[in-house]
């Protein structure tokens, strides 16, 4: 199948890349852009491990066309940090333990971030509805949910 | 002589013993002897026991057992 | 060493600092099995069958092999021949040989210069079967006129007369069983059964292989044991251990069931028939479900004697569990774990490994002990209520303690399950008030816990810090643990200690991060390592001083005269001899191997309150309590993070997960949407105590905690759901549906 040739801004930074109509934004993140911080754990939409900004909406970026980034702004995990600085969500998830093997920590980053940006005061029972969609094993979500908190706390206090 | 013993359903391969004693100075020497007096059992010990001595799981073969110890077998442990 | 000697106070053990790889988990650096790219890499896919049990008549990849950009195409035929026992099972779980044993069964595999021609081209290799009459659940499989699905499987341990796809038999005991009955009160006899669950991790299974002709190969891959990974590899495709180097990535969760291989050998043979090129492999969660290794399902009959004043007088299991088309599903280890919280004076256990047409179970946290717990918690709690009395107290009246022996015959050294169910008693969780439908469970759990091949090397810096490589890959935060234990023994600070998890040229054979043993057996192994090092430092400054070794001690990172009389000199710190070493006698280092002993058992006690929707029969769990001994928690807060995941687990397991099959033996649920494990919204947070019995066997009293957290949630959630509605239910999964019914039975 010929290949689509794609412009999109990632990250801030303008991206070209040729995608087969049939790839995943995920895909095209990690196998051509080079971007691996966005993890495939389904590939169905249900476990949250993919979730990127695409024009600021939260989405797994599996259930994505490649070729629908086109003329849109894509974020990712690796872009959650400015400069050397991190997010408060990034350091209060390690103060607080709050990954064990990380590998859905990237999408559960990413979803967290969306939703202190549309409530900045959210309750323990709010986060847990907006993260429902990012499985995580590991941890039974107990320091997810207390890091969470603690990022929006210091985020209240600093606004 | 040291005690070892087996769990129940190996008592088909002893004439009914439950617990066979062995010369032995090691783990590795109460299998052998155990073999030695009861030939049958050598496909089992093969396939992996794990070794109780006196309430701790001994993995060293050659480990060395005192006459009074307590020995169990069990089959092979793993974990997860 | 004596229990006395252990010490209590400690600068760095037991405090919370950051992970070491934290900075990469949250910033998406860390590199997972999938995220490996090589030059010239190809793509593999995986041909499987969709059919339970079927003969496999003919395999023709010559459509595949004809598309643009198809490199090799592999089946059983490219593999060796004349494997025996465990090899023989990898092997054929690896490539169906003549017959396809489960929905998902491999039966070939295409190397391709994309993912996306692999799978098209997975998709055109056909294969002919002829089907054959399946069977799924253990208690169908067991019956003596089931479809035989593998003659001359049984080993010696299976008496003659047995059904045909029992592989595996055992029986133990003690006492006087008939007269234990006959000592009690009360004697119920109850059957349970457990589903076939998955561990769940959100990772899929990922490698990149490279093979050359000259056999000679390497391996990227996200796995609990790099080593397994090369001994399993090595004997299914006929390789020489040494020459094959295998470097673990970063973990995405494993419990137990990347400690095998699946697809691994596929892509080393892809790459040896594709001139030696790498072949990435990357499961879909589709495959990991239907063909990865989930826990075996279970079919146990528990009877249980007790006196009025709830002494235990005799126990009775006897436990079929199949694990799949080969032998080893977890049933001894679920019966040993069975009543090992109790001090039973009559005990019998029988245990059936059974053969069914599912994929080869691989170990799931505590393999077989959730199951065990499941039926003997239920039945106790049972009884407890039959004779009015508390089943905390009952548990504590019947408590074993150190000495006593354990009902797999051994006897329990340190131990701390009264400490644990003490703690347990006294938390303010058991004084809230419940409300209508709401119910309260409590359940114990046991854990052997595991210590297995260890090997590990510490090197001196040149500017005194330290780099410890250890070979149990890293799954709970067992790299902070390591390096916390070594900095204290080294008298320096948590931040001057890198842990790396290396590959296997990189030290002796490492059994993998399974049976609780990482933070146990490394960190022991690096305390040692530790200590050769600290030895060898002390030599130096001895040397410079002019003084006998024996005269030097170590003392806050830093060698000093052991007494007045030793001579007057200034502490010489471990920066100082390191900055010198190359001139003082070369590098310093130290190593350990050793299959460490003392690892000490591990209890746990929960609690859980739920509400059951007497509409709908949903349980929701209102609040969750995990007490476990974890005999010194070296990092507090992943030691609790062990405890909230396996209680995590355990309420999936009770409440929702299971594989279903339909009446074609295909798996149904084959997406994370369908096996639906617990998200953020159905749990409450989930409380821990820490109790701490220190382990007389490591040098900080650490046990494993990994695991004995799974164990409890099955049967006190069902004692819960009990408590709230009068219904019990025994088998698990605890649905809406079934609850609703049972409700609707008793009216």
């Amino acid at each position: 199948m010929s290949r689509i040739h794609v412009t999109t801004t990632v990250n801030g930074d303008t991206v070209e890349f040729l995608a087969d109509p049939r790839e995943t934004l995920l895909d095209c993140l990690r196998d051509h852009v080079g971007l691996t911080g966005s993890k495939e754990g389904c590939g169905t939409g249900d476990c949250g491990a993919c979730s990127v900004r695409l024009d600021g909406t939260l989405v797994c970026s599996c259930l994505v066309l490649g070729v629908e980034a086109q003329g849109r702004t894509v974020e990712t995990i690796e872009g959650m940090a400015t400069g050397g600085e991190l997010h408060p969500l990034q350091r209060k998830f390690i103060e607080h333990a709050a990954l064990q093997c990380g590998f859905c920590t990237p999408g559960i980053l990413v979803a967290a971030k969306a939703l202190l940006e549309k409530n900045a005061n959210p309750t323990d029972t709010e986060i847990r509805y907006w993260l429902a969609g990012n499985l995580c094993r590991c941890t039974g979500y107990d320091k997810i949910i207390r890091a969470v908190q603690d990022a929006a706390a210091e985020m209240r206090g600093a606004a | 002589m040291v005690a070892v013993n087996l769990w129940s359903s190996l008592a088909r391969f002893t004439d009914g013993a439950r617990v066979v004693e062995v010369q032995a100075a090691t783990i590795a020497e109460a299998l052998q002897a155990l073999v030695a007096l009861h030939p049958g059992l050598e496909p089992i010990l093969k396939g992996g026991v794990s070794v109780v001595v006196n309430g701790e799981v001994m993995p060293n073969r050659h480990a060395t057992i005192a006459p009074d110890a307590e020995i169990f077998l069990l089959q092979a442990l793993k974990g997860g | 060493m004596p229990k006395d000697e252990l010490k209590a106070e400690f600068r760095l053990v037991g405090t919370r600092p950051n992970r070491p790889d934290g900075l990469d988990k949250v910033t998406g650096r860390a590199r997972y099995g999938a995220d490996a790219t090589l030059p010239g890499m190809l793509w593999g896919a995986v041909v499987r069958s969709p059919h339970a049990h079927a003969k496999i008549v003919k395999i023709d990849a010559s459509k595949a092999l004809a598309l643009d950009g198809v490199k090799a195409v592999v089946t059983r035929a490219d593999l060796p021949t004349g494997l025996t026992g465990e090899d023989w099972n990898l092997q054929e779980n690896t490539l169906a040989g003549e017959k396809a044993l489960y929905d998902g069964h491999a039966v070939a595999a295409v190397a391709a210069t994309s993912r996306l021609l692999a799978e098209e081209a997975a998709r055109l290799v056909e294969v002919t079967y002829e089907v054959l009459p399946h069977v799924i659940d253990v208690d169908d499989a067991i019956r003596p006129d089931a479809p035989v699905i593998r003659e001359g499987a049984a080993d010696a341990s299976v008496p003659p007369g047995m059904p045909p796809n029992v592989v595996r038999y055992l029986d133990f005991g003690r006492g006087d069983i008939d007269a234990g009955f006959a000592a009690a009160d009360l004697v119920r006899e109850q059957t349970y059964k457990t589903e076939a669950t998955h561990q769940g991790y959100i990772e899929p299974h990922a490698c990149v292989g490279q093979l050359g002709a000259d056999g000679k190969g390497e391996m990227w891959v996200c796995t609990q044991g790099q080593w397994y990974i090369r001994k399993m590899c090595s004997a299914v495709l006929g390789l020489e251990a040494a020459q094959l180097r295998v470097t673990p990535s970063e973990i995405g969760g494993g419990f137990g069931g990347k400690t095998t291989i699946f697809m691994e050998p596929l892509s080393l043979a892809l790459s040896r028939k594709a001139g030696g090129r790498p072949v990435k492999i990357v499961m879909s969660r589709s495959e990991v479900l239907r063909a990865t290794g989930p826990t075996a399902s279970a079919s146990m009959d528990v009877k249980i004697g007790m006196k009025k004043d709830g002494t235990i007088t005799a126990g009775r299991a006897e436990f079929r569990m199949q694990g799949g088309a080969f032998p080893g599903s977890p049933v001894a280890e679920g019966l040993y774990c069975a009543f090992a919280p109790y001090a039973i004076p009559a005990l019998q256990h029988i245990g059936y490994d059974v053969l069914a047409n599912r994929p080869k179970c691989a170990a799931y946290r505590a393999p077989g002990s959730p199951m065990g717990a499941f039926a003997v918690e239920s039945l106790i709690d049972e009884m407890c209520r039959e004779l009015g009395l508390d089943p905390m107290a009952v548990r504590l009246k019947n408590a074993v303690r150190e000495g006593d022996t354990a009902s797999y015959g051994a006897t329990f050294g340190s131990i701390g399950l009264i400490e644990t169910l003490e703690a347990t008693a006294a938390h303010p969780n058991l004084a809230v008030p419940l409300g209508p439908n709401q119910g309260r469970g409590i359940a114990s759990g046991f854990w052997f816990n595991h210590a297995g091949e260890t090997s590990v090397t510490l090197a001196i810096g040149e500017d005194g810090t330290a780099t410890v490589s250890v070979g149990t890959p890293d799954i709970g935060g067992s790299r902070a643990s390591i390096a916390l234990m070594t900095a204290e023994t080294l008298g320096i600070r948590y931040e001057d200690v890198r842990v790396n998890i290396v590959e296997t040229g990189a030290l002796g054979v490492n059994e993998p991060t399974h049976g609780s043993r990482a933070t146990f057996a490394s960190g022991k192994a690096a305390v040692i390592a530790a200590e050769a090092a600290i030895r060898e430092m002390c030599n130096r400054a001895a040397a410079e001083w002019g003084i006998e070794p024996e005269a030097v001690e170590w003392v806050q990172g830093a060698a000093q005269p052991a007494g007045p009389n030793a001579g007057k000199f200034p502490p010489m710190s471990i920066a100082e001899i390191a900055s010198k070493m190359g001139g003082t006698g070369g590098p310093i280092s130290g190593h350990h191997e050793s299959v460490p002993d003392g690892f000490g058992a591990s209890f746990g006690a929960h609690v859980v309150d739920v509400e059951v929707d007497p509409e709908t029969g949903r349980t929701t769990v209102l609040r969750y309590l995990v007490v476990q001994d974890a005999g010194r928690a070296i990092h507090p807060a992943y030691v609790e993070g062990q405890y909230q995941g396996g209680a995590a687990q355990g309420i999936g397991w009770a409440l929702n997960e299971e594989y279903i099959y339909g009446k074609d033996g295909r798996l149904q649920n084959t997406v994370f949407l369908d096996y639906r494990i617990p998200v953020a919204s159905d749990l409450p947070p989930i409380d821990t105590v820490i109790v701490e019995v220190p382990n007389p066997g490591h040098p900080y009293g650490v046990r494993g905690v990994g695991e004995t957290g799974i164990t409890p949630p099955l049967p006190a959630i069902a004692n819960a759901i009990h408590a709230a509605t009068g219904v019990r239910l025994r088998h698990l999964p605890m649905t809406p549906p079934k609850i609703l019914a049972a409700m609707k039975t008793k009216g």
